[in-house]
């Protein structure tokens, strides 16, 4: 009696490995499914930052904050704002004090006295998400929670992520962090809610100066991409193979 | 907002120069735990292989031993990682979509086949025992007893064939499974190497060395403690011996001191390779001399000179080796030279964990971590001392649970 | 397979079957790949349009001229004319409803973002006026003097 129970035991448990595996094993691996419905998008989202015109006025920073409902009191944000000083004597001098959210108001630099006469350069470097082409933060994430649109952006969802930080380690740009209110992987996603709706992003907006645009790389008419394309720019660290997408114009040696 | 509102390291993380403003020690106290346990997962489980699969029978008395605590490990190997994540109740998400690019999503994958393999093992090893218990208590009655009958009985799967055929296939089946277990524990192990030797954005943990060093430190480490554990627990049965008959034997017995030395011999050889990789890893990234240099030289030979040199080279690695090597080894040199090495993997996790943010990716600044030792709340009691505290008792208390179920000392 | 060996391995099977039956149930129906490739576009689909749908803050200088003409024409006509008015007085998205909900800074610290003096030679904030703020009126608010929406006249 016992043999045909365990043999009933054994024939259902086989059963329903064979009607199981293979259902969900190529469920979700099938790229040629994948590829069928890929199109060939018609927007690549990049942004192009002229540090000539950067003031450091940090207007970017707090708009930033506070249309991406990231806390306002924190330290952590999605785009901020590096100064860099440049004395005679070489040293460089480089803070950021909250992000830049409040604007660089002092000369001095990290509590550190500069005088203005032994300055040989000084400037200002906005940061944020470079939506990388070959993104490492998407690469790493175990579970799908974070991955790259069709236009080029990467986004995060909050719904799915488990915050074990593997992003936040493998960005060699510094721009994730954990969101202090949902305790889930946060970065810049360049206003990803208004620019799908033709508007531009916060910061872009805020800034008085210019200093900051946004453009479709795949449209040749966009003024950004006319710029790109015929301005000297460059892109942070790309020794690391990510293909950065945010472009800088007036970008520095000095520059980390 | 109603919700609590944590920076995740700020509680823990202090800046010096320039450090971008999103960047803290996000990984602390429990990835050096995470490492540090699979680490002893599979050591443990490589020394018991020792005797299963290649046959050495100086070792058969510590095999069975070290297949159980690798048993007793493993569910805390899984523990940091929980304590570790900022959503835990969404730790099953790798397995229901896994995004295979990560090394990450494949650690519930390897580790239940782990796990798989591990207790068929210890399963096949004590089947004859369990239906021996089975069989025993049968017929008696009592609350406690008919619960461990069941328990036995359903930990017989319905086998209980004990034939002299079915205890060589048992055999058989043992031998096999150590035997896909070495790989499976290495590559467990080693890709927990692989998640730290693959982020391209940390210039101290980029290296394709970092997978084997960490095999073989996991291995001396597993080696460290099953050694350890079984002299405390054969020191312990004697003085419990001593106490009921006043004339039993006074010292640890040749037999057990013989299984000391063999494992203490295969322990050296694995602390040799360990170091060797470490050191050449060291001199390569010196003498290649890559952007990075500056800032890692910077931390290895200023900032963490102690804990590395010092403490994990020097306490950890050297003093235990001379200690082993040299002659008139006595039991108690032995025990201070397995907890030096114990330490010495721990600080190796702890300098390449905590050391990898100790610099900021910015190159231009630097991280300080200070373990919080007195939690006030949730998120410093997790990644507190008290946490890892937690997670390193565990195996002791599964240990002496699974041992009331499966002894694993035979006792003379 | 009358074998017992192969016990643990129906058990181990038994497993990783209620394992995949699981993740019928409880992955989402939309996950899968939706980007260029299962490296960089392997998520849940509808995640996209819920960033789509989050609400935007900052409304823009146009929004602001419906009904403030006469002070949004005045500052358009000045040097400050780049700067949106949200900047100042804070984003607009609930204000047209309840127009209690926009506190105006008129703090000191708003202006000094700009008009510290920070003496840069290869930056235009070396370019820009600026005022040594510990010892240019410290106490006074600067709309006292000067007025933010017609910046161009010298303060009386």
């Amino acid at each position: 009696m016992a043999s045909t129970r365990r043999k009933f035991l054994q024939g259902s448990l086989a059963g329903i490995v064979t009607a199981v595996i293979p259902l969900s094993a190529f469920r979700f691996l099938s790229p040629d499914q994948a590829r069928a419905a890929v199109g060939e998008a018609d927007t690549r989202w990049v942004f192009l930052v002229d540090t000539h015109k950067c003031v450091g006025c940090g207007l970017c920073v707090a708009a930033c904050k506070r249309e991406n409902e990231i806390p306002y009191e924190v330290p952590v944000t999605r785009t901020w704002v590096e100064r860099y000083v440049v004395t005679k004597d070489g040293a460089t001098h480089i803070d950021s004090p909250l992000g830049g959210r409040d604007g660089f108001v002092s000369e001095r630099v990290a509590g550190q006295e500069i005088d203005p006469a032994s300055i040989s350069k000084a400037f200002f470097v906005p940061k944020l998400c470079n939506q990388c082409e070959n993104p490492a933060c998407v690469q790493v994430c175990p579970v799908g929670a974070t991955y790259q649109t069709r236009d080029g952006v990467v986004l995060v969802d909050r719904s799915w992520c488990i915050g074990c930080g593997y992003c936040i380690m493998a960005c060699p740009y510094g721009v994730r962090f954990f969101h202090p209110v949902h305790k889930v992987a946060e970065k810049c996603n360049f206003c990803y809610h208004r620019i799908s709706q033709g508007l531009t992003t916060a910061c872009v907006q805020a800034c008085p100066f210019g200093a900051r645009r946004i453009g479709n790389l795949k449209d040749q008419d966009d003024p950004v991409t006319q710029t790109i394309m015929t301005t000297r720019v460059a892109v942070l660290k790309d020794e690391y193979g990510t293909k950065p997408q945010v472009f800088y114009i007036g970008l520095d040696n000095e520059v980390r | 907002m109603a919700e609590e509102m944590v920076v995740h390291g700020l509680e823990w993380t202090t800046k010096e120069l320039f450090v971008y403003p999103n960047e803290f020690i996000y990984w602390s106290i429990q990835i050096v735990m995470y490492p540090y346990m699979t680490g002893l997962v599979a050591g443990a489980f490589v020394l018991s292989s020792l005797y299963h699969v290649f046959g050495q029978q100086d070792l058969k008395e510590l095999a069975r031993f070290s297949l159980v605590f690798s048993l007793a490990l493993l569910p805390v190997a899984a523990l940091p990682l929980l304590l570790h994540l900022q959503q835990p109740l969404r730790a099953a998400n790798p397995l229901l979509t896994p995004h295979f690019t990560s090394a990450i999503a494949a650690f519930g994958i390897v580790f239940s086949t782990y796990g798989m393999i591990v207790i068929s093992e210890i399963w096949f090893v004590y089947r004859r025992f369990i239906v021996e218990q089975a069989t025993a208590l049968t017929g008696q009655t009592g609350v406690a007893t008919t619960m461990k009958r069941a328990l036995y009985r359903t930990l017989t799967l319905g086998a209980y064939d004990l034939s002299e055929t079915a205890l060589t296939k048992d055999k058989k089946a043992v031998k096999l499974l150590a035997g896909i277990g070495i790989p499976v524990a290495c590559f467990l192990h080693g890709y927990a190497g692989f998640i730290f030797g693959s982020v391209k954005a940390n210039a101290l943990w980029m290296s394709p060395l970092m997978p084997v060093i960490f095999i073989m430190s996991a291995v001396v480490s597993g080696i460290a403690l099953c050694m350890l554990t079984y002299i405390v627990i054969m020191k312990w049965h004697q003085f419990r011996q001593r106490s009921s008959h006043a004339d039993a034997a006074t010292a640890i017995g040749g037999a057990e001191l013989e299984v000391i030395n063999k494992a203490a011999r295969y322990l050296l050889g694995f602390l040799v390779a360990a170091i060797s990789l470490e050191l050449l890893d060291l001199i390569f990234r010196g003498y290649t001399a890559m952007k990075s240099w500056d800032i890692l030289r910077s931390v290895m030979y200023g900032k963490d000179f102690v804990n590395i040199f010092v403490l994990q080279y020097g306490l950890g690695n050297l003093v235990p080796f001379f200690l082993l090597l040299l002659p008139r080894r006595t039991i108690g040199k032995t025990v201070v030279a397995l907890l030096l090495v114990l330490y010495g993997v721990f600080m190796m996790r702890w300098n390449v964990v905590i050391g990898g943010q100790a610099f900021s990716l910015s190159f231009a600044g630097y991280m300080h971590y200070h373990l919080p030792i007195i939690p006030h709340n949730l998120e410093t009691y997790r990644e507190g001392l008290l946490g890892a505290l937690t997670v390193a008792v565990m195996p002791f208390i599964l240990f002496w649970g699974i041992n009331r179920i499966l002894p694993s000392l035979r006792y003379r | 397979m009358k074998n017992h060996v192969w016990r643990p391995l129906w058990v181990a099977l038994g497993i990783v079957a209620l394992i995949l039956l699981l993740r019928q149930f409880m992955a989402p129906a939309d996950f899968g790949i939706h980007g260029r490739n299962f490296t960089y576009g392997f998520h849940r689909l509808s995640n996209i349009d819920e960033w789509r749908t989050m609400p935007v803050k900052y409304q823009g200088k146009a929004g602001c001229l419906e009904c403030h003409e006469e002070q949004a024409v005045a500052a358009t006509a000045s040097r400050h004319r780049d700067i949106q008015c949200e900047n100042c007085h804070g984003p607009a998205l609930a204000h047209p409803d309840n127009p209690a909900l926009l506190p105006i800074d008129r703090g000191r610290d708003l202006c000094l973002r700009c008009h510290a003096l920070l003496p840069y030679p290869t930056s235009l904030r070396g370019a820009l006026k600026g005022i040594e703020p510990a010892t240019h009126y410290p106490e006074a608010l600067c709309s006292e003097c000067h007025n933010p929406h017609k910046p161009d006249q010298e303060a009386p």
